[in-house]
């Protein structure tokens, strides 16, 4: 086992460098000057020339991509252009209020929606799983850019439930601005999941072992809720990895609806301002969650399923 | 398993499908909805409807009136018809899920299968390239191509043509690996056929209905990022697009205006649904294991 995690922590080394020069080019090359693409419109030789010296430019390519590494070692990745903060200091502010919108959605989506899903399973073929169904289809088809709007305009606005937008630091203080987020996240995400982990353990539902509980003489919900929910752990894991980009997408358009000061409403304002370092080290930042996430699954499986292979 | 099973006579996998296909009226509709769109997007494209669309046709927002067309969903800040901006925006959606499938489709398939046909080295590179392009969060990998390459609907089509790939390369490279060794693949190598002709005449028609399912899923999504791109400002400049009426009705709705996020909230919704439906329904018509 011990074995196993260190030659995948090994495996990811060829990745993270591999992210790095993709960046790398992506950021310093392709777009041409940086410097000039920071200032913009109000360009003047001596604002270019100071940029350049400040953030490295004026180096050769190597050394700079040297630079950029080090950066993604020592978690120091210089100043924002707009803001002039650490930019460091301003991911560790945002993680908070992003921590709190994102995780607990995320988990109440994943719970309703295994839930949802084990249920429509169980009644398949009956008017419950095709109404879920057609109600899952319908629902991913509206767009987020609606609910959300809608949302804000008709609940918060109109009915004056929730605040329309806003953030406190105080927890007491700050749940009420994240309630309506969350459930707009929740109800924009769980026609994907429902359908998803439906289907997930309708597959499940054919295999032979199966058909050996039912002639065993086991009780249906036995046969459901002990071995098929236990064999479709895989790709519900699997699933719920996979959305941790989709929750950072989300994250993005629901901070900057709700003004919630988190990461997401510090890259939309970075794009807004072409504060380039800043939009570098968030690109940089959310691969390097993705692979720790992806990392974290691979170790899941082999202790959510014992038929993985350690090899 | 019924008893038309045991006729002698083979029908092809395409056949097949069409005829299961045909049998389901609402992916028949969907796909009409579909080509609806593209008709619509079209003749927009060529200035037959919906021009000029830039031109004031009434107060500024003015409600929506059932007198002329161009009046049905009301007009915008500048007493633009929003039913024209609807269209308009259907066309740049439509363009831009076109536009961005070419990219993303030769490229997923011809990599997929070579590193799913050769394997050894050229494998692990693609297979590399691709685990490094997918760990970085898609949005993000889009926001910074379109912020890099510059704002407009260039940037939008090589933004998710190149990103989106990724899933489709996925399957032909698993595909590839399963069918290389099949019989008839192995009887044209006895018969002496290159590997090109491997790849292109004997395999690859086998395994194409992905590409279609694909498609549909990949235009989908191209759609959905288009206003999202738009939304966020890094998309399309100077053109309607029903991301930027969205971002505009943000500021609308506290003064009642609500026509314009509904017409582009509602033209979006058909055409995603029924790429919805219809993929569903090719899956299921184009997959040999569901019968």
């Amino acid at each position: 086992m011990f074995v196993y995690i260190v030659r995948k922590l090994l495996n990811t080394i060829p990745i993270i460098f591999g992210v790095a020069i993709v960046i790398f080019v992506l950021f310093n090359m392709v777009g041409g000057d940086p410097a000039l693409m920071m200032v913009g419109k109000h360009a003047n030789a001596q604002r270019i020339a100071e940029l350049r010296a400040e953030y490295g430019f004026d180096k050769p390519q190597i050394e700079q991509f040297v630079q950029y590494l080090k950066q993604i070692v020592t978690f120091d990745y210089g100043r924002s252009y707009a803001t002039r903060r650490q930019i460091s200091d301003m991911i560790s502010d945002g993680l908070g209020p992003s921590m709190s919108l994102t995780l607990p959605a995320f988990f109440l989506t994943t719970f309703l929606a295994v839930i949802i899903g084990l249920v429509v399973a169980y009644f398949r073929g009956k008017w419950i799983d095709k109404s879920a169904v057609v109600f899952c289809v319908f629902g991913m088809s509206i767009p987020v850019l609606a609910y959300i709007l809608f949302g804000q305009y008709f609940l918060a606005y109109k009915l004056g439930l929730f605040p329309i937008s806003g953030y406190e630091q105080a927890l007491s203080e700050r749940w009420q601005y994240l309630v309506l987020p969350m459930i707009l996240w929740v109800v924009v995400s769980l026609g994907y999941d429902v359908r998803f982990f439906r289907t997930a353990i309708l597959e499940e539902t054919g295999q032979d072992y199966v058909r050996t509980a039912r002639a065993k003489g086991l009780s249906e919900q036995k046969v459901f809720f002990k071995h098929v929910l236990k064999n479709s752990m895989v790709p519900i894991i699997t699933n719920v990895v996979i959305e941790i980009p989709l929750l950072i997408l989300g994250a993005f358009l629901f901070e900057g609806f709700f003004g919630i000061p988190g990461i997401g409403s510090i890259t939309i304002e970075a794009i807004g301002n072409s504060d380039f370092p800043v939009i570098k080290a968030m690109t940089t930042l959310f691969a390097l969650l993705y692979i720790g996430g992806n990392l974290a699954t691979d170790i899941l499986y082999t202790l959510v399923d014992p038929r993985v292979s350690l090899k | 398993m019924p008893a038309a099973q045991a006729e002698p006579k083979g029908r092809s996998l395409w056949s097949d499908a069409y005829r299961r296909l045909l049998k389901d009226k609402l992916a028949i509709i969907c796909f009409w909805i579909i080509v609806f769109y593209a008709v619509v997007a079209l003749a927009a494209k060529l200035g037959w409807i919906a021009t000029p669309w830039d031109r004031a046709v009434g107060p500024a927002y003015s409600p929506p009136s059932f007198g002329a067309f161009e009046l049905w969903l009301g007009t915008d800040i500048f007493g633009r018809s929003v039913m024209y901006k609807v269209i308009h925006g259907a066309r740049v959606a439509m363009s831009v899920g076109l536009v961005s499938c070419m990219i993303s489709i030769p490229i997923g398939v011809s990599l997929g299968a070579l590193a799913g046909f050769y394997g050894g080295w050229m494998d692990d590179l693609i297979t590399w390239f691709y685990t490094v392009l997918s760990s970085i969060p898609n949005i993000l990998l889009l926001l910074a191509i379109a912020f890099v390459v510059g704002k407009g609907i260039t940037a939008v089509y090589i933004a998710l043509g190149v990103t989106s790939w990724i899933g489709l390369c996925r399957v032909m490279r698993g595909e590839f690996i399963k069918h290389k060794n099949r019989d008839y693949v192995v009887a044209a190598s006895s018969l002496g056929a290159t590997n090109a002709s491997k790849i292109f005449r004997h395999i690859l028609p086998n395994v194409s209905h992905f590409i279609i399912i694909s498609l549909s899923i990949l235009f989908m999504s191209a759609i959905k990022s288009e206003v999202i791109l738009s939304f966020l400002g890094l998309g399309v400049q100077g053109q309607p697009s029903w991301g930027i009426m969205i971002d505009d009705a943000k500021l609308e709705l506290a003064r009642g205006v609500w026509w314009q996020l509904a017409g582009a909230t509602a033209a979006m919704f058909f055409v995603v649904l029924a790429f919805n439906i219809l993929g569903d329904s090719l899956r299921d018509a184009l997959d040999p294991k569901i019968k």
